[in-house]
Protein backbone atom coordinates (compact mmCIF):
# COMPACT_ATOMS: atom_id res chain seq x y z
CA UNK A 1 0.00 0.00 0.00
CA UNK A 2 2.52 2.48 0.63
CA UNK A 3 3.84 4.38 -2.27
CA UNK A 4 7.17 6.04 -2.09
CA UNK A 5 7.23 7.38 -5.49
CA UNK A 6 7.17 11.10 -5.85
CA UNK A 7 4.08 12.56 -6.61
CA UNK A 8 5.18 13.95 -9.74
CA UNK A 9 5.67 10.41 -11.31
CA UNK A 10 2.28 9.60 -10.07
CA UNK A 11 0.82 11.41 -13.28
CA UNK A 12 3.12 9.79 -15.86
CA UNK A 13 3.30 5.95 -14.40
CA UNK A 14 -0.61 6.33 -15.18
CA UNK A 15 -0.96 3.34 -17.24
CA UNK A 16 -2.99 2.97 -20.92
CA UNK A 17 -4.19 -0.39 -19.04
CA UNK A 18 -5.71 0.83 -16.14
CA UNK A 19 -9.34 1.68 -16.51
CA UNK A 20 -11.54 4.72 -15.86
CA UNK A 21 -11.52 6.03 -12.73
CA UNK A 22 -10.26 7.91 -9.53
CA UNK A 23 -6.99 7.23 -7.37
CA UNK A 24 -6.40 8.84 -4.13
CA UNK A 25 -3.07 9.46 -2.71
CA UNK A 26 -3.03 10.68 0.90
CA UNK A 27 -0.13 11.98 2.85
CA UNK A 28 0.15 11.83 6.58
CA UNK A 29 2.04 14.04 7.74
CA UNK A 30 4.87 13.32 10.67
CA UNK A 31 4.18 15.24 13.73
CA UNK A 32 7.18 15.47 15.95
CA UNK A 33 5.61 15.08 19.82
CA UNK A 34 5.82 12.83 22.84
CA UNK A 35 2.48 10.64 22.62
CA UNK A 36 1.39 10.19 18.70
CA UNK A 37 -1.27 8.18 18.26
CA UNK A 38 -2.40 7.30 14.31
CA UNK A 39 -4.97 9.56 13.00
CA UNK A 40 -8.26 7.93 11.57
CA UNK A 41 -8.71 8.87 8.21
CA UNK A 42 -11.81 8.70 6.04
CA UNK A 43 -11.68 9.90 3.02
CA UNK A 44 -15.30 9.78 0.36
CA UNK A 45 -17.04 11.17 -3.05
CA UNK A 46 -19.80 13.63 -1.86
CA UNK A 47 -22.72 14.56 -4.79
CA UNK A 48 -23.49 18.48 -4.68
CA UNK A 49 -26.14 17.55 -2.08
CA UNK A 50 -23.87 16.70 0.25
CA UNK A 51 -25.12 13.16 -0.06
CA UNK A 52 -22.09 10.09 -0.59
CA UNK A 53 -21.55 8.72 -3.88
CA UNK A 54 -19.04 6.67 -2.63
CA UNK A 55 -16.78 5.73 0.56
CA UNK A 56 -12.71 5.42 -0.63
CA UNK A 57 -10.81 4.96 2.59
CA UNK A 58 -11.30 3.98 6.02
CA UNK A 59 -8.60 3.74 8.75
CA UNK A 60 -9.21 3.25 12.41
CA UNK A 61 -8.36 0.60 15.03
CA UNK A 62 -10.80 -2.29 14.22
CA UNK A 63 -9.55 -4.55 16.22
CA UNK A 64 -8.11 -4.71 19.98
CA UNK A 65 -4.50 -3.68 20.44
CA UNK A 66 -2.30 -7.04 21.55
CA UNK A 67 -3.60 -8.10 25.30
CA UNK A 68 -6.11 -5.55 25.47
CA UNK A 69 -10.03 -6.66 25.98
CA UNK A 70 -12.61 -4.98 23.86
CA UNK A 71 -16.00 -4.68 25.15
CA UNK A 72 -19.21 -4.03 23.08
CA UNK A 73 -19.20 -1.07 21.90
CA UNK A 74 -16.04 0.00 22.98
CA UNK A 75 -12.37 -0.63 21.11
CA UNK A 76 -11.73 1.48 18.26
CA UNK A 77 -14.74 2.24 16.67
CA UNK A 78 -16.04 3.85 19.73
CA UNK A 79 -14.03 7.21 17.80
CA UNK A 80 -15.61 6.66 14.73
CA UNK A 81 -17.61 10.32 15.70
CA UNK A 82 -14.62 11.90 16.08
CA UNK A 83 -14.62 11.77 12.20
CA UNK A 84 -17.77 14.29 12.24
CA UNK A 85 -18.09 15.13 8.86
CA UNK A 86 -17.70 11.60 7.72
CA UNK A 87 -19.80 10.21 10.52
CA UNK A 88 -22.81 12.59 9.79
CA UNK A 89 -22.63 12.18 6.13
CA UNK A 90 -22.75 8.59 6.13
CA UNK A 91 -20.74 6.85 9.00
CA UNK A 92 -23.47 6.79 11.65
CA UNK A 93 -25.30 4.76 9.23
CA UNK A 94 -22.43 2.49 7.78
CA UNK A 95 -21.77 -0.76 8.95
CA UNK A 96 -18.43 -1.76 9.78
CA UNK A 97 -15.68 -3.25 8.55
CA UNK A 98 -16.15 -2.10 5.02
CA UNK A 99 -14.60 -4.36 2.28
CA UNK A 100 -12.10 -2.95 0.63
CA UNK A 101 -12.35 0.77 2.46
CA UNK A 102 -11.56 -0.13 5.86
CA UNK A 103 -8.71 -0.44 7.04
CA UNK A 104 -6.09 -0.34 9.80
CA UNK A 105 -4.16 3.06 10.65
CA UNK A 106 -1.17 4.32 8.95
CA UNK A 107 2.08 5.37 10.51
CA UNK A 108 3.09 8.92 8.69
CA UNK A 109 4.23 8.41 5.03
CA UNK A 110 2.36 8.91 1.52
CA UNK A 111 -0.35 5.95 0.84
CA UNK A 112 -2.11 5.17 -2.49
CA UNK A 113 -5.46 4.17 -2.16
CA UNK A 114 -6.61 1.97 -4.17
CA UNK A 115 -7.80 2.57 -7.73
CA UNK A 116 -11.46 3.07 -7.48
CA UNK A 117 -13.26 2.18 -11.05
CA UNK A 118 -15.94 5.07 -11.10
CA UNK A 119 -19.39 4.34 -12.11
CA UNK A 120 -20.54 7.43 -11.06
CA UNK A 121 -23.02 9.21 -13.03
CA UNK A 122 -22.05 12.46 -15.54
CA UNK A 123 -21.84 15.43 -12.72
CA UNK A 124 -19.85 17.68 -10.27
CA UNK A 125 -18.18 16.19 -6.74
CA UNK A 126 -16.04 16.78 -4.32
CA UNK A 127 -13.63 14.61 -2.32
CA UNK A 128 -13.30 14.65 0.91
CA UNK A 129 -10.80 13.46 3.21
CA UNK A 130 -10.75 13.85 6.67
CA UNK A 131 -8.77 13.40 9.72
CA UNK A 132 -8.21 13.30 13.22
CA UNK A 133 -6.14 11.84 16.18
CA UNK A 134 -6.25 11.10 19.72
CA UNK A 135 -5.05 14.29 21.86
CA UNK A 136 -4.46 16.04 18.25
CA UNK A 137 -6.03 18.24 16.58
CA UNK A 138 -8.88 17.07 13.47
CA UNK A 139 -8.55 18.27 9.74
CA UNK A 140 -10.72 17.99 6.67
CA UNK A 141 -9.93 18.50 3.15
CA UNK A 142 -11.70 19.00 0.18
CA UNK A 143 -11.22 18.51 -4.03
CA UNK A 144 -13.96 19.42 -6.06
CA UNK A 145 -14.22 17.40 -9.37
CA UNK A 146 -16.15 17.38 -12.70
CA UNK A 147 -16.88 13.72 -13.56
CA UNK A 148 -16.34 12.72 -16.26
CA UNK A 149 -12.87 13.75 -16.82
CA UNK A 150 -12.24 14.83 -20.54
CA UNK A 151 -8.30 13.99 -20.21
CA UNK A 152 -6.47 12.49 -17.09
CA UNK A 153 -6.41 15.28 -14.68
CA UNK A 154 -4.73 15.57 -11.73
CA UNK A 155 -6.18 17.76 -8.78
CA UNK A 156 -4.04 18.43 -5.23
CA UNK A 157 -4.59 20.11 -2.04
CA UNK A 158 -2.42 20.72 0.50
CA UNK A 159 -3.20 20.03 4.73
CA UNK A 160 -1.97 22.28 7.25
CA UNK A 161 -2.32 20.10 10.40
CA UNK A 162 -3.63 16.41 10.78
CA UNK A 163 -3.10 15.84 6.74
CA UNK A 164 -0.36 16.30 4.14
CA UNK A 165 -0.65 17.09 0.59
CA UNK A 166 -3.34 15.41 -1.17
CA UNK A 167 -3.96 14.16 -5.16
CA UNK A 168 -6.79 13.41 -6.84
CA UNK A 169 -6.10 11.62 -10.25
CA UNK A 170 -9.11 11.41 -12.72
CA UNK A 171 -9.01 9.04 -15.90
CA UNK A 172 -11.10 9.20 -18.16
CA UNK B 1 -61.36 29.13 52.54
CA UNK B 2 -61.13 32.19 50.26
CA UNK B 3 -60.11 31.89 47.31
CA UNK B 4 -59.17 34.31 44.75
CA UNK B 5 -59.61 33.66 41.49
CA UNK B 6 -58.49 36.62 39.80
CA UNK B 7 -54.61 36.05 39.58
CA UNK B 8 -52.80 39.56 39.63
CA UNK B 9 -50.29 39.61 37.25
CA UNK B 10 -47.41 41.11 39.22
CA UNK B 11 -48.21 38.70 41.92
CA UNK B 12 -47.52 35.83 39.17
CA UNK B 13 -43.98 37.60 38.91
CA UNK B 14 -43.21 36.88 42.51
CA UNK B 15 -43.35 32.96 42.42
CA UNK B 16 -41.48 33.44 38.67
CA UNK B 17 -38.93 35.30 40.20
CA UNK B 18 -36.88 31.99 39.57
CA UNK B 19 -37.72 32.20 35.55
CA UNK B 20 -34.40 34.21 35.73
CA UNK B 21 -32.87 30.60 36.61
CA UNK B 22 -33.10 28.42 33.86
CA UNK B 23 -33.16 24.78 34.05
CA UNK B 24 -30.77 23.12 31.70
CA UNK B 25 -29.83 18.82 30.46
CA UNK B 26 -25.79 19.09 29.66
CA UNK B 27 -25.08 15.42 28.02
CA UNK B 28 -21.67 14.78 27.87
CA UNK B 29 -22.09 14.17 23.72
CA UNK B 30 -25.26 14.21 21.71
CA UNK B 31 -23.23 12.16 18.86
CA UNK B 32 -22.40 8.57 19.75
CA UNK B 33 -20.97 5.55 18.45
CA UNK B 34 -23.37 2.28 18.34
CA UNK B 35 -23.66 0.88 22.19
CA UNK B 36 -22.45 3.70 24.16
CA UNK B 37 -22.98 5.33 27.07
CA UNK B 38 -23.98 9.11 28.19
CA UNK B 39 -23.73 10.97 31.65
CA UNK B 40 -26.12 13.86 31.68
CA UNK B 41 -26.15 16.71 34.06
CA UNK B 42 -29.15 18.43 35.12
CA UNK B 43 -29.39 22.08 36.66
CA UNK B 44 -31.03 24.80 37.24
CA UNK B 45 -28.78 28.49 37.18
CA UNK B 46 -28.77 32.33 35.77
CA UNK B 47 -25.79 31.43 33.10
CA UNK B 48 -26.54 28.33 31.09
CA UNK B 49 -24.62 24.84 31.80
CA UNK B 50 -23.13 26.43 34.55
CA UNK B 51 -23.81 24.55 37.66
CA UNK B 52 -23.53 27.04 40.69
CA UNK B 53 -27.39 27.48 42.25
CA UNK B 54 -29.38 24.65 42.51
CA UNK B 55 -29.62 20.66 40.90
CA UNK B 56 -32.47 19.83 38.71
CA UNK B 57 -34.85 17.35 40.41
CA UNK B 58 -34.89 14.17 38.72
CA UNK B 59 -38.47 12.83 39.66
CA UNK B 60 -39.95 14.13 36.44
CA UNK B 61 -37.52 12.72 34.42
CA UNK B 62 -38.85 10.64 31.23
CA UNK B 63 -36.17 9.51 28.84
CA UNK B 64 -37.63 7.96 25.32
CA UNK B 65 -35.68 5.47 23.69
CA UNK B 66 -34.94 5.39 20.22
CA UNK B 67 -38.13 3.08 19.34
CA UNK B 68 -40.55 5.15 21.69
CA UNK B 69 -40.62 2.92 24.69
CA UNK B 70 -38.52 4.01 27.96
CA UNK B 71 -35.27 4.22 29.29
CA UNK B 72 -34.27 4.38 32.46
CA UNK B 73 -31.44 6.61 33.94
CA UNK B 74 -28.82 4.63 35.97
CA UNK B 75 -26.21 6.37 38.71
CA UNK B 76 -29.08 9.43 38.90
CA UNK B 77 -28.20 10.96 41.85
CA UNK B 78 -28.75 14.71 42.77
CA UNK B 79 -25.70 16.75 44.28
CA UNK B 80 -25.48 20.64 45.65
CA UNK B 81 -25.54 22.46 41.92
CA UNK B 82 -26.93 19.66 39.74
CA UNK B 83 -28.04 15.93 39.27
CA UNK B 84 -26.40 13.59 37.36
CA UNK B 85 -27.52 10.26 35.52
CA UNK B 86 -26.15 7.87 33.27
CA UNK B 87 -28.15 6.38 29.80
CA UNK B 88 -27.11 2.62 28.66
CA UNK B 89 -27.57 3.38 25.10
CA UNK B 90 -28.43 0.25 24.00
CA UNK B 91 -30.67 1.00 21.10
CA UNK B 92 -29.72 3.09 18.27
CA UNK B 93 -31.26 6.12 17.00
CA UNK B 94 -32.14 9.06 18.79
CA UNK B 95 -33.28 9.16 22.51
CA UNK B 96 -35.14 12.12 24.37
CA UNK B 97 -34.60 13.15 27.52
CA UNK B 98 -36.79 15.21 29.53
CA UNK B 99 -37.40 16.56 32.83
CA UNK B 100 -41.15 17.21 33.32
CA UNK B 101 -41.95 19.69 36.09
CA UNK B 102 -46.14 20.22 36.77
CA UNK B 103 -48.02 21.42 39.22
CA UNK B 104 -49.09 24.20 41.16
CA UNK B 105 -48.03 27.35 42.48
CA UNK B 106 -49.61 29.29 45.22
CA UNK B 107 -49.35 32.51 47.45
CA UNK B 108 -51.40 33.30 50.02
CA UNK B 109 -51.47 34.99 53.44
CA UNK B 110 -51.82 33.55 57.29
CA UNK B 111 -52.26 36.32 59.56
CA UNK B 112 -51.17 39.32 57.31
CA UNK B 113 -47.97 36.83 56.87
CA UNK B 114 -47.14 36.17 52.81
CA UNK B 115 -46.70 32.43 52.10
CA UNK B 116 -45.96 30.36 49.35
CA UNK B 117 -47.06 26.90 48.21
CA UNK B 118 -45.65 24.69 45.57
CA UNK B 119 -47.60 21.37 44.35
CA UNK B 120 -49.66 18.70 43.54
CA UNK B 121 -53.24 19.42 42.88
CA UNK B 122 -54.42 17.16 44.68
CA UNK B 123 -52.62 18.40 48.02
CA UNK B 124 -53.48 21.85 47.94
CA UNK B 125 -56.38 21.36 49.84
CA UNK B 126 -54.96 20.02 52.55
CA UNK B 127 -51.67 22.15 52.90
CA UNK B 128 -52.73 25.23 52.77
CA UNK B 129 -54.99 26.36 55.72
CA UNK B 130 -58.54 26.85 54.84
CA UNK B 131 -58.64 30.39 56.47
CA UNK B 132 -55.89 31.16 54.17
CA UNK B 133 -56.48 35.31 53.12
CA UNK B 134 -55.56 36.24 48.86
CA UNK B 135 -54.81 32.99 47.72
CA UNK B 136 -53.53 32.83 44.32
CA UNK B 137 -53.17 29.61 42.48
CA UNK B 138 -51.53 29.21 38.99
CA UNK B 139 -50.21 26.23 37.04
CA UNK B 140 -46.78 25.49 36.09
CA UNK B 141 -46.35 23.27 32.80
CA UNK B 142 -42.36 22.71 32.15
CA UNK B 143 -40.29 20.70 29.64
CA UNK B 144 -36.49 20.46 30.13
CA UNK B 145 -35.13 18.54 27.00
CA UNK B 146 -31.90 17.49 25.51
CA UNK B 147 -31.62 14.70 22.60
CA UNK B 148 -28.40 12.09 21.91
CA UNK B 149 -27.98 10.13 19.03
CA UNK B 150 -26.24 6.55 19.44
CA UNK B 151 -25.79 5.46 15.92
CA UNK B 152 -28.01 6.44 13.21
CA UNK B 153 -29.81 9.46 13.80
CA UNK B 154 -33.85 9.00 13.73
CA UNK B 155 -37.11 10.94 14.89
CA UNK B 156 -39.69 8.08 16.60
CA UNK B 157 -38.67 9.40 19.83
CA UNK B 158 -39.10 13.19 19.09
CA UNK B 159 -42.83 12.92 18.45
CA UNK B 160 -44.70 15.53 20.23
CA UNK B 161 -46.56 14.64 23.66
CA UNK B 162 -48.99 17.25 22.97
CA UNK B 163 -49.10 18.61 26.07
CA UNK B 164 -48.20 22.09 26.87
CA UNK B 165 -44.93 23.48 24.83
CA UNK B 166 -43.00 21.36 22.78
CA UNK B 167 -40.28 21.21 20.21
CA UNK B 168 -40.56 19.06 17.05
CA UNK B 169 -38.06 18.85 14.67
CA UNK B 170 -37.37 19.71 10.65
CA UNK B 171 -33.69 20.00 11.10
CA UNK B 172 -32.57 16.79 13.52
CA UNK B 173 -31.71 18.47 16.58
CA UNK B 174 -28.25 16.42 17.06
CA UNK B 175 -27.42 17.26 13.20
CA UNK B 176 -26.10 21.03 13.89
CA UNK B 177 -23.16 22.68 12.92
CA UNK B 178 -21.91 26.03 13.28
CA UNK B 179 -22.49 28.33 10.10
CA UNK B 180 -25.19 26.28 9.18
CA UNK B 181 -28.85 27.32 9.81
CA UNK B 182 -31.26 24.88 11.85
CA UNK B 183 -35.53 24.95 11.92
CA UNK B 184 -37.49 23.95 14.27
CA UNK B 185 -41.29 24.07 15.30
CA UNK B 186 -42.95 24.56 18.40
CA UNK B 187 -45.88 22.91 19.63
CA UNK B 188 -48.58 24.30 22.16
CA UNK B 189 -50.96 21.72 23.11
CA UNK B 190 -49.64 19.90 20.01
CA UNK B 191 -51.03 22.97 17.69
CA UNK B 192 -48.42 25.41 16.07
CA UNK B 193 -47.12 27.91 18.61
CA UNK B 194 -47.59 31.28 16.03
CA UNK B 195 -45.85 34.22 17.11
CA UNK B 196 -44.11 32.43 20.03
CA UNK B 197 -40.97 34.43 21.03
CA UNK B 198 -38.00 32.40 21.85
CA UNK B 199 -34.20 32.80 23.11
CA UNK B 200 -30.86 30.89 22.27
CA UNK B 201 -27.89 31.51 24.36
CA UNK B 202 -24.25 29.59 24.15
CA UNK B 203 -23.03 28.21 27.72
CA UNK B 204 -19.64 29.14 28.85
CA UNK B 205 -20.85 32.77 29.82
CA UNK B 206 -18.22 32.67 32.90
CA UNK B 207 -15.44 32.96 29.86
CA UNK B 208 -16.84 35.92 27.85
CA UNK B 209 -18.41 38.94 29.06
CA UNK B 210 -21.43 39.09 26.73
CA UNK B 211 -24.91 36.82 26.42
CA UNK B 212 -25.17 37.50 22.84
CA UNK B 213 -28.48 35.46 22.64
CA UNK B 214 -30.11 35.33 20.02
CA UNK B 215 -34.03 36.38 19.76
CA UNK B 216 -36.57 34.75 17.30
CA UNK B 217 -40.18 34.36 17.18
CA UNK B 218 -41.99 31.70 15.44
CA UNK B 219 -44.19 32.40 12.16
CA UNK B 220 -47.66 30.82 11.82
CA UNK B 221 -46.62 26.69 11.17
CA UNK B 222 -44.52 27.07 14.84
CA UNK B 223 -41.76 27.37 12.87
CA UNK B 224 -37.96 29.38 13.46
CA UNK B 225 -34.74 29.34 12.30
CA UNK B 226 -31.36 29.92 14.08
CA UNK B 227 -27.82 29.83 12.05
CA UNK B 228 -25.18 28.97 15.07
CA UNK B 229 -22.77 31.40 15.02
CA UNK B 230 -20.31 29.37 17.35
CA UNK B 231 -20.04 25.96 17.99
CA UNK B 232 -20.43 24.62 22.10
CA UNK B 233 -23.44 23.74 24.01
CA UNK B 234 -26.96 26.22 23.25
CA UNK B 235 -29.68 26.53 25.80
CA UNK B 236 -33.31 27.28 23.86
CA UNK B 237 -35.60 29.07 25.82
CA UNK B 238 -39.33 30.06 25.61
CA UNK B 239 -42.14 30.57 28.05
CA UNK B 240 -45.84 31.34 27.27
CA UNK B 241 -49.21 31.78 29.65
CA UNK B 242 -52.51 31.51 29.17
CA UNK B 243 -55.64 30.40 30.88
CA UNK B 244 -56.39 26.61 29.57
CA UNK B 245 -55.47 25.02 33.46
CA UNK B 246 -56.21 21.63 34.00
CA UNK B 247 -56.40 21.93 37.43
CA UNK B 248 -58.58 23.80 39.61
CA UNK B 249 -58.32 26.15 41.62
CA UNK B 250 -55.37 27.73 39.04
CA UNK B 251 -56.96 30.30 36.75
CA UNK B 252 -53.30 30.77 34.76
CA UNK B 253 -51.47 28.40 33.08
CA UNK B 254 -47.24 29.21 32.71
CA UNK B 255 -45.77 27.49 29.94
CA UNK B 256 -41.64 26.96 29.99
CA UNK B 257 -39.77 25.12 27.67
CA UNK B 258 -36.04 24.52 27.35
CA UNK B 259 -33.96 22.25 25.17
CA UNK B 260 -29.84 22.15 24.84
CA UNK B 261 -28.28 21.16 21.51
CA UNK B 262 -24.80 20.75 20.54
CA UNK B 263 -23.17 22.91 17.47
CA UNK B 264 -20.42 21.05 15.99
CA UNK B 265 -17.27 22.66 13.80
CA UNK B 266 -17.49 21.85 10.37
Amino acid sequence: MRNKTPLILCGLIASPAMAAGLELNIEIPKIDIAEYHRPYVAAWVEREDKSVAAQLALWYQDKAKPGQMVKPGEGGEKWLPDLRQWWRRVGQQTTLPLDGVSGATRVPGRYKVEPVASKLPAGQYKLVVEAAREDGGREVLNIPFVWPPKVNETLSAKGATELGALTLLLKP
Amino acid sequence: MIRNFFFAVPALALPLAAQAHTAWLLPSATVLPAKAWVTVDAGISSDAFIANHNPLRLDGLVITAPDGSLAQPENALTGKFRSTFDVNLALPGTYRMTVINSGLNASYEVNGERKRWRGKAENLAKEIPADAAKLEVGETLGRVETFVTDGPKNVEALKPVGKGLELVPVTHPTDLFVGETATFRLLLDGAPAAQQKLSVVRGGMRYRNQQNEIEATTDASGAFSITWPETGPWLLSASASDDKVSAKPATQRRLTYTASFEVLPQ
